[in-house]
């Protein structure tokens, strides 16, 4: 005989579980957890580079890089500027999930640390559902994938703090309407900070890394030379 | 995503001593990112050898509702994001169209 069972659950409900498990592993180290979201093509290990670059010594940076494919150019370019780096290979999935960044927070030593990046796996739609456990959650948006990304992936815009707005150096070339892109981010999510910059040039980090600067805790760490 | 659907459907046919589960109801907001095609095609594969092989899954798709906050205008989207109807204000509030849910299954026991 058939029969219905009332089920009224998350899909997600497990993934959030970890994520928390996650999170409090993060505070308890003082450590401020940051899951980078983007485009292929973003420019997101590059901004990854540039802000690893531009941190004050007090900062101790680890880096979790997600990617679909068992390739490691990613974290080899981290470690190449003396900041340890983990690689998650996913195995084809197109998004990192709260179980595999509890798996790769084990291979950072947190003791060691007061901020972790995360790089997730370049796609706007899948990352958007699986809360990592990180602090803050941060979308890099560039200039030469279009304005009307907001329009498109609304999900992915809500529940960011920050949205870096990547290649601005590129606008005089490009049919980019800020106005209309800004205005989809504000129908999604009024209280984002907007951080527009360009790698290439450099413009707009400095206000960026204070922010970011001003939200790192201050934990007793040997100072970096 | 197509995984934690299996998980929670066979651990509830489990609980309830049911042989095989006929039907998945989801209830899926239309601003949620999730694709019916491809969760039924990973369906297809993971679900074998599971009590939940060959279940039907049922998306019930919910409008995206916003509240305008400044005239406190009710609208639902039809397709793209927009300003409110009304008095044009991008200053809103989403009440639905987020939702990511198993609502309930159908089972067989013998």
């Amino acid at each position: 005989m058939t029969q219905r069972i009332e089920i009224v659950r998350k899909i997600l409900d497990s993934n959030q579980r970890i994520a928390a498990s996650n999170r409090a592993l993060l505070d308890e180290n003082n450590i401020y957890g940051i899951n980078i979201m983007a485009s292929p093509g973003s420019g997101k290990t590059s901004f990854i580079m540039e802000t690893l670059q531009r941190l004050p010594p007090r900062v101790h940076v680890g880096v979790i890089e997600g990617d679909t494919a068992p390739v490691t150019i990613d974290a080899d370019k981290i470690n190449a500027l003396g900041t340890p780096a983990v690689q998650i290979n996913t195995g084809g999935e197109c998004h990192l999930d709260a179980v595999m960044v509890e798996l790769a927070l084990q291979k950072l030593d947190l003791k060691l640390l007061n901020l972790v990046l995360i790089e997730n796996v370049g796609n706007l739609i899948c990352p958007a559902s699986f809360d990592l456990g990180t602090t803050a959650n941060i979308v890099i948006a560039s200039i030469p994938e279009g304005d009307d990304k907001p329009y498109k992936y609304p999900n992915i815009y809500r529940g960011l703090d920050v949205l870096i707005i990547n290649k601005i150096d590129l606008l005089p070339y490009v049919d980019f309407r800020m106005d209309y892109f800004t205005k989809g981010i504000q129908m999604l999510n009024p209280d984002i900070k907007i951080f527009p910059v360009s790698c290439k040039t450099g413009e707009g980090f400095e206000r960026w890394i204070d922010w970011l600067s001003s939200n790192i805790p201050t934990k007793d760490l040997p100072i970096d030379q | 995503m197509t995984e934690s659907i299996l998980e929670i459907a066979n651990r509830a046919a489990l609980e309830n001593k049911a042989n095989r589960v006929t039907d998945i109801y989801l209830t899926i907001g239309q601003l949620s990112s999730i694709v019916d095609d491809s969760v039924q095609f990973y369906w297809d594969h993971i679900s074998k050898g599971t009590p939940s092989e060959g279940a039907v899954l049922h998306f019930n798709r919910v409008p995206a509702r916003l509240r305008c906050k400044n005239c406190n205008e009710y609208y639902e989207l039809r397709d793209e994001l927009m300003p409110c109807p009304a008095c044009g204000s991008i200053s809103l509030e989403i009440i639905s169209g987020e939702e990511l849910l198993v609502d309930h299954i159908e089972v067989v026991k013998d």
